[in-house]
């Protein structure tokens, strides 16, 4: 297994995926500006899933391109952790995925910089300034629905409950993790775990939610053994173009 | 009698040149500003071989790119150079610190407050009241979000700090 290749297609994954994800709320957010801020969001990943899946299609080296990754793989071929998968469901369960993976993504990518793939460094340079301000906002909105009604702080405290087994699959090492941490292409997870834990301890604390007492973790998803079936829903609308007219062109 | 025809030379331009032509190339998205003003053009490399122009994204998503690549081909291409090759990087990362002062100023005469370091605009872009309020962290471009002058009652767009 070419494991910085199946380390790139991970980081390009989660992007693609959480990215679709949210533009799946274009046109139906709850109001005007959460609408477009979704969509702003999904705009950015869908930006880094560029940057990632080109780096990736070039270490390959099968002259495959970033589209033909992202279009034409099936769903056991991604390489997404379960956790950006999980459908949009409603409004609390989306903010909260959000934030539990922005809360992940801004500390990962600072590691990142640290990369000794320089190419690594400057995509990972790059997609942190725009998750930082993703992280600013899902965490303000998550401690706002949490402190807020009695209705939104229950769907908030279950949509945490509800997507809490899938947070720890971001931080198990498998083989491909255990492999780039050794060469420096990237950051030992564990370490990273540190900086989640305390950045969704502070700001759960503030929106007067629980954190579960509870480390089981579904697994999955970034190794492609065993996805949910909700990716390939997903993906049959999200390929269905590529699909359907075999080399279309814009 | 005398030509008016311009003398198109053969000879390769200053980069100085160049980058003065390129004033005149402005953002799809925010038309009032230049993409030299915008920070987007960060190299210009003029040789024998050509003339090589390094772009920069504001945001890795950012769908003005091809536009913006585009824009600059046909505008140098105007003034008759061949061999234009557009290279994006994106290391260093864009930041709102390179636009120009310039560039601030007419973000504000449109109507777009200019990016500040405390991360808020300074006043309202239409009546200059500092009583303002956040509506959106996000708004009608990535690079942009949204606000509102509690005195005026105008919404109005806020350059993202980054």
């Amino acid at each position: 297994m070419d494991h910085a290749f199946e380390f790139l297609v991970r980081q390009g994954d989660n992007v693609l995926v959480l990215g679709h994800r949210l533009s799946e709320w274009c046109g139906q957010g709850p109001v005007l500006e959460e609408d477009i801020a979704l969509a702003n969001i999904a705009l950015d990943m869908i930006g880094q899933t560029q940057l990632w899946l080109s780096y990736a299609a070039e270490v390959e080296g099968a002259n495959r391109t970033a589209d033909d990754l992202a279009y034409l793989r099936d769903a056991w071929d991604f390489r997404n952790v379960l956790l950006v998968e999980q459908p949009n469901r409603d409004f609390a369960v989306t903010i909260m995925r959000q934030f539990l993976f922005d809360a992940y993504h801004v500390p990962y990518l600072h590691a990142l910089e640290s990369s000794k793939d320089q190419r690594v460094a400057e995509i990972a340079s790059k997609c942190r300034k725009e998750a930082i301000y993703h992280l600013e906002r899902s965490s303000s909105v998550i401690v706002a629905l949490g402190d807020g009604t009695e209705e939104s702080h229950k769907r908030m405290q279950a949509a945490l409950e509800r997507l809490w087994p899938y947070t720890g699959e971001l931080f198990l090492s498998d083989e491909t993790d255990d492999a780039v941490a050794e060469s420096g292409l990237a950051p030992v997870l564990n370490d990273v775990k540190a900086r989640w834990l305390q950045t969704v301890q502070s700001s759960l604390k503030d929106a007067y939610l629980q954190m579960p007492d509870n480390d089981f973790a579904q697994i999955g998803g970034k190794s492609g053994i065993r996805h949910s079936e909700h990716l390939g829903h997903m993906l049959s609308t999200m390929q269905v173009l590529q699909r359907s007219y075999p080399g279309a062109q814009w | 009698m005398t030509s008016t025809m311009p003398n198109y030379d053969s000879s390769t331009p200053s980069s100085g040149q160049v980058w003065a032509w390129l004033e005149a190339v402005s953002d799809p998205e925010i038309p009032v500003i230049s993409v030299v003003d915008l920070g987007v053009v960060r190299r210009v490399d003029c040789n024998d071989d050509g003339v090589k122009i390094v772009i920069t994204p504001t945001y890795s998503g950012c769908p003005a790119m091809a536009t913006i690549a585009h824009d600059i081909e046909t505008e140098l291409r105007r003034h008759n150079l061949q061999n234009i090759t557009i290279v994006t990087q994106i290391s260093p990362a864009w930041t709102t610190d390179w636009l120009s002062d310039k560039g601030k100023n007419k973000l504000e005469q449109y109507g777009i407050a200019p990016p500040q370091a405390s991360g808020r605009p300074e006043n309202c872009p239409q009546c200059h009241s500092s009583n303002v309020q956040k509506i959106s962290q996000f708004g009608s471009t990535p690079c942009k979000a949204l606000w509102r002058c509690n005195d005026c009652l105008e919404p109005f767009d806020y350059f993202k700090c980054i």
